[in-house]
């Protein structure tokens, strides 16, 4: 769609079904219109989100955490003592240790502990804030994805996403304000990660798909060229505002800026997802020309162009991270995948000047066992099982401390050592930085004022640049 | 859109009340300025009411209490200089000044005992309090005298009746859900009988498509799905047929004494009701590998305890789950004595032929049991089948010594029903069905603990399709999900802040200790649902006219339908609510009665257009000075297009259905095929759409249907801008344009302009709207111009 084409549309439309309206002096439309920008509680440091989701949980021993000491406990049991207080998902507190074979390095001024299989974040390592020291309440993968969204390990509330629209609004009028793009496999959480729970479904996340249309019934139908859909609009435009006129019902004025974004999102989504203008380096650089990385990069680059066009928050996922088996071989092909997008965005977005007001948030919804998953006989085919006591997660830009590690795990990694932050502090911790306090962003439901951070949550202070 | 919390109070109340209400209704401490105010002007007002006595004991602990329950210390963890807000807190220190132990300098005078032991009593809920029967007048409709009483005292007059085609298409939609055709609109308004209008209601509520309006409502309640939830959410092919009943419920009219009876305890009746027990089977569970059952299990509790609350009690007992409830009196105590009467009940799916299904399965089962037992024995599985029930018997009883088979065990025992109970048999006390289930188990999925060349060498990934292939050859049995006081006599715990695994003290079920005393009512599932029905309980009854009301006029004379407690909204017309609760409950407990008391108001019949007069002072129109407009709920829009379009299937009950939707959005969900339904069944209603949990049809989803993993009794309307897309764009409302358009088509010019607005709105046109109109059709066509009309406010509306 060409911008005159665009531009011409907008007129039209904009006179035709709205125009004559005049919205603007209806008592509480701006409370109607659920789209509308709103402040947050205090100025904030980040104005969008972006979650990179590795679903399933990636090793943190193996890529983030090394724990050297496992060696000389290898395909051996830990003592009883110190496995006693442990349940996991699938192994018994008796399983074997597995020892971790990745060589590790420092790297950037900060001195970023890396393995050799995320190289590709050696120039992001100073923008990092590597948190260690993660924990969470769920060691399955449902309960540990909605608490790690929603707060909660039950389903049924609004994820992450829902409450910063909710609390924010939208820039965008031409997108939806909070969008989700996914590969890999083994979804487990589905709509967890964009459900809007009990707020009002003008808050959920609008998944990109990978198939047909990026969004659902985003095309005219096949006999519908592009001016007639105009022409369509413009009658409802009209005869809703006799309708108006009629009943003075000012939910039909909401209803109308309704059609008007949808033909505006039909008119500029094409746009957002033509990369034609990207250079040849930056497509490059996010792997959007390699096979292997292509549909991971794309959808980091389309991150970058949705948060460039005002849309609020944007859940990148890559679902391929269970390693219960063939740790050796599917945690590098995951590594392969996404490490090399993952530095090019944070890259860019720094390039662009976009990183200061961008917050970047790296994780699963947690750990990896130091124990080994030996369910599989071949001992080169082992991988780890879930491990809810300690894993780790990085942010970036938006208001957080970069080049730095916080937190420990004790030598095995089966416990946080020091400077424990709980899923619950991370989300106090993501809405201060988009200027919310947690405790006061509420919506009555029930008879009772939910938040995010269910009742618990302190804003983890060190993380904060 | 933060909500309103309680807007009634706000518009009665004097200004300086309502800053210090608003923030007790945030919880936060009034300042103490505001709270003089509020005394001074209750003072003011003169008269000695409770009121004024309440308002004096902030002032009253103040001077008493609060130098050891206050900022500076709290003895006993109590703080007095906070405004409490529950009725439990008010209690205990009525208790312990009316006793003279505190305060330990002296008691109190008898005055200021008085004012707290009112303080303590307005603090009930008022939905607690029993229901009163305030006199009305038999010459008018109840109803319009309280509406009207309220109007006149504040000097407003009611709107006047809409016109006829107006409250044909209102009346059609509201008692059955579908669009009047023209010819139905056309037929009332020329009926010049006097009782017209009455005849209409009592043809749709004979109707039987009123029962599937009502049941749409119930439904979200009942948190119906036809799939489980969880990662797998697997389907429930068989769901549906708790939603028959649920139907047929409401068009038989049982009486909702009976209706309650049968949901929550119909297998404990004299003459079973197992259908209706699929009411409490619809609670979501989870088949996640590495999951505890019996965590599984103790959610199932909590939903159906939770859902009991919600529905009968409209209370939020599910906040006792971890504590006792913040506001209203249900201590944890209460709230897990509540999920005793569930603990003994376990989930039990029955073979329950549908007629004509069972002489065809007698004539076949027989040959389907040989064949099948052929096939096992060609394979040669016995061995290796008895060792790995053993295998799997030691997994479960010593756990750690073999991963993989660990591993085998707990996913058998998610995927297979009871499947810990039906490895603990020895196979000849199995039923058949027990023992297919085990086998089919077996051949499909046992590899990773056999090991895999065992598996190659047996063939057995082969052998499970052949069962499967010969499965779907034979005619089944259609199964009932029930439930059922099988399991043996487990005692409830108290969880220690709501945690599954930590147990507290063990409790009896029992009902919550604030509301009226169970008596003599037996201590099981059917006890509770008597207690929930008896005159008694003023909860049931006020709660159920409320959604019935909320569902004629879009929201409850208590807005928050689902919280009757200290937190939710008061009723606007407190004593309409319980004139109707009286009626209801001692009329036999008719909802089609309670229905047509309300829809034959001159209340309800008012026009819908907006007021100016009342714009700034009754906006959210609670006085009900006039109707409200409303946006039909999903089901009813789709229902709309294709009735218009005259495609819509409209068979009463039956088998969910899969129409068409775009190619991906199944396979967000992560095991079950999106099979679309052939023929015309896919033209059925949208009550009968397949719901699948964790991938809902795109139309569900973008026009607020719950998502039915809790009891919902009040859906959201928002307004978003995947839904004009879905209403433009799905090619099931293309069809539905094209359909619309030939059959306006139909009629010679120059009446298309008329039928089609008649088929659309049940009108005719305006000037304007012709001229619109025929502009468009002159450039578009039919189709766009019914595109157009298909996409208006006014068709997704009822006015």
């Amino acid at each position: 769609m060409n911008n005159e084409l665009l531009q011409l549309r907008r007129r039209t439309f904009l006179t035709s079904a709205v125009g004559g309206l005049g919205l603007a002096g209806l008592p509480g439309l701006l409370a109607a219109d659920p789209f509308a920008v709103k402040p947050p509680h205090f100025p904030a440091k980040a104005k969008n989100l972006i979650f990179l989701y590795m679903e399933g949980a990636p090793s943190q021993i193996d890529l983030l955490d090394p724990k050297p000491a496992l060696a000389k406990w290898h395909g051996t049991p830990l003592p009883e003592s110190m496995t006693k207080d442990f349940k996991f998902a699938f192994i018994k507190p008796n399983a074997k240790v597995l020892g971790c074979k990745r060589p590790f390095a420092r790297y950037g001024q900060s001195g970023a502990e890396l393995s050799d299989w995320l190289t590709a974040w050696a120039p992001i390592a100073d923008d990092m804030c590597i948190v260690r020291s993660m924990h969470t309440d769920a060691f399955n993968h449902q309960p540990a994805d909605l608490i790690l969204f929603t707060g909660h390990m039950l389903p049924g509330r609004p994820t992450l996403g829902s409450w910063v629209l909710y609390g924010l609004g939208s820039e965008s009028r031409n997108l939806p304000g909070f969008v989700v793009l996914s590969t890999g496999k083994n979804n487990m959480s589905q709509a967890a990660q964009w459900s809007s729970g009990f707020l009002p479904s003008s808050h959920q996340g609008v998944l990109f798909r990978r198939t047909g249309d990026p969004v659902l019934y985003l095309s005219n139908p096949k006999q519908v060229t592009a001016e007639e859909q105009g022409q369509d609009f413009d009658l409802i435009g009209e005869l809703n505002r006799a309708r108006y006129e009629k009943t003075g019902d000012r939910e039909i004025a909401s209803r109308m800026a309704s059609y008007e974004m949808a033909a505006r999102m039909q008119l500029s989504t094409p746009e957002l997802l033509d990369l034609s203008k990207e250079t040849a380096a930056t497509k490059a650089a996010y792997g959007v020309e390699a096979e292997s990385t292509r549909a991971f990069g794309t959808n980091c680059l389309m991150a970058r162009r949705l948060v460039e066009r005002g849309v609020r928050v944007v859940m990148v996922t890559h679902s391929s991270w269970d390693q219960h088996t063939e740790l050796e071989k599917d945690l590098k092909k995951n590594c392969d995948i996404t490490a090399g997008p993952v530095a090019a965005l944070i890259q860019d977005l720094k390039q662009r000047g976009m990183l200061d007001s961008t917050l970047i948030v790296w994780g699963g919804e947690f750990g990896r066992t130091p124990l080994g998953d030996f369910r599989n006989a071949e001992e080169l085919k082992a991988g780890r099982d879930h491990h809810a006591s300690c894993f780790t997660m990085w942010a970036a830009g938006g208001g957080i401390r970069g080049g730095m590690t916080l937190g420990k795990t004790d030598e095995l990694g089966m416990n946080v050592a020091e400077d424990p932050v709980h899923v619950n502090d991370l989300q106090a911790t993501i809405l201060h930085l988009l200027g919310f306090d947690h405790t006061r962003l509420t919506y009555r439901h029930m008879g009772r004022d939910f938040r995010l951070t269910d009742v618990r949550g302190q804003v983890v202070r060190k993380m904060l640049a | 859109m933060h909500p309103r919390k309680n807007e009634y109070d706000f518009i009665t109340m004097p200004t300086s009340s309502r800053l210090v209400w608003a923030d007790f209704a945030r919880n936060r401490i009034p300042s103490q300025e505001g709270m003089l105010r509020w005394i001074r002007i209750l003072m003011i007002g003169g008269c000695l009411s409770a009121a004024t006595l309440s308002a004096q004991v902030p002032e009253i602990l103040a001077r008493r209490c609060t130098g050891c329950h206050g900022p500076q210390q709290q003895m006993g963890n109590l703080r007095l200089d906070q405004p409490l807000t529950t009725e439990r807190a008010a209690r205990r220190v009525l208790e312990m000044t009316a006793s003279g132990k505190m305060p330990p300098t002296g008691a109190l005078p008898a005055e200021e005992v008085t004012a707290i032991r009112q303080w303590a009593d307005a603090l009930r809920p008022w939905s607690f309090v029993p229901i009163t029967r305030a006199a009305a007048p038999t010459v008018q409709n109840p109803i319009d005298y309280f509406v009207r009483k309220t109007l006149a005292s504040k000097g407003i007059q009611p709107s006047a009746e809409a016109d006829r085609t107006t409250l044909a298409r209102r009346l059609h939609l509201d008692l059955t859900g579908l669009l009047p055709t023209p010819e139905e609109v056309e037929a009332f308004v020329r009926d010049q009988r006097p009782d017209a209008y009455e005849r209409m209601v009592d043809g749709l509520l004979a109707s039987p498509h009123y029962g599937e309006k009502f049941a749409r409502h119930w439904l979200d309640l009942a948190r119906y799905a036809d799939s489980e939830g969880g990662v797998q959410d697997y389907a429930r092919p068989f769901a549906w047929r708790y939603r028959d009943w649920v139907i047929q419920a409401f068009n038989s009219d049982m009486p909702f004494d009976r209706f309650t009876t049968a949901q929550l305890a119909g297998d404990l009746l004299p003459l079973p009701d197992l259908t209706a027990t699929g009411f409490n089977r619809n609670t979501i569970t989870s088949r996640e590998g590495g999951v505890e059952l019996d965590r599984i299990r103790f959610e199932q509790l909590l939903d159906r305890t939770s859902t009991v609350g919600t529905v009968w009690l409209g209370l939020t007992v599910g906040c006792a789950q971890c504590h006792d409830h913040k506001y209203d009196p249900i201590t944890q105590k209460d709230f897990y004595s509540l999920l005793a009467f569930f603990e003994n009940a376990e989930e039990k799916d029955i073979e329950a032929p549908l007629p004509g299904e069972l002489g065809v399965y007698r004539q076949y089962a027989k040959k389907f049991q040989s064949e099948r037992n052929k096939l096992l024995a060609d394979y040669g599985i016995a061995a290796t089948l008895a060792d790995w029930e053993n295998g799997l018997r030691d997994a479960m009883k010593n756990p750690g010594r073999r991963p993989n088979w660990d591993v085998n065990y707990d996913s058998y025992s998610k995927i297979v029903d009871h499947g810990r109970a039906i490895l603990l048999k020895a196979p000849a006390d199995r039923t058949e069905r027990e023992q297919a289930a085990l086998v089919d188990y077996f051949a499909k999925s046992s590899s990773g603990a056999i090991g895999k060349e065992t598996y190659d060498a047996l063939k057995l990934k082969e052998l499970s399709e052949k069962l499967k292939k010969l499965d779907d050859q034979y005619p089944r049995l259609s199964t009932l999900m029930t439930l059922a006081n099988s399991r043996s006599q487990e005692p409830t715990h108290i969880r220690i802040r709501g945690n599954w695994a930590d147990k507290g003290a063990e409790v009896h079920a029992a009902t919550p200790a604030s509301l009226p005393v169970m008596g003599e009512f037996p201590r099981n599932r059917l006890g509770l649902a008597a207690w929930l029905i008896s005159n008694e309980n003023p909860l049931t009854p006020r709660v159920t006219v409320n959604r019935i009301w909320q569902e004629l006029f879009g929201r409850g004379l208590v807005r928050t339908s689902e919280d009757f407690g200290a937190q939710g909204g008061r009723p606007t017309h407190p004593e309409l609510l319980d004139w109707l609760a009286r009626e209801f409950r001692d009329t036999g407990w008719s909802y089609k009665r309670i229905v047509r008391r309300i829809v034959t108001s001159a209340t309800y019949r008012q026009s819908s257009d907006a007021r100016p007069d009342l714009a700034t002072t009754d906006p959210d129109n609670l006085l009900l000075a006039r109707q409200s407009r409303l946006r039909l709920p999903a089901e009813l829009i789709r229902d709309a297009a294709l009735r218009v379009g005259g495609l819509l299937n409209e068979t009463v009950g039956g088998e969910s259905i899969r129409p068409p939707q775009p190619d991906g959005v199944a396979d967000l969900q992560y095991s079950m095929k999106w099979e679309e339904t052939q023929g015309r069944a896919r033209y059925r209603r949208g009550l009968y759409i397949f719901l699948q949990r964790t991938a809902a049809y795109p139309l569900l989803m973008a026009f607020d249907v719950p998502d039915r993993t809790v009891s919902c009794a009040r859906r959201e309307t928002s307004n978003t801008p995947l839904q004009p897309l879905n209403l433009m764009n799905d090619p099931v409302f293309v069809e539905a344009a094209e359909a619309l358009a030939a059959r306006i088509e139909e009629t010679p010019e120059p009446g298309r302009v008329d039928r089609a607005f008649a088929l659309c709105f049940g009108r005719p046109p305006t000037g304007r709207e012709r001229d619109a109109l025929l502009t468009h059709v002159a450039s578009r066509g039919w189709f766009g111009a019914s595109r157009a009309l298909m996409n208006t406010d006014e068709f997704l509306t009822r006015e």
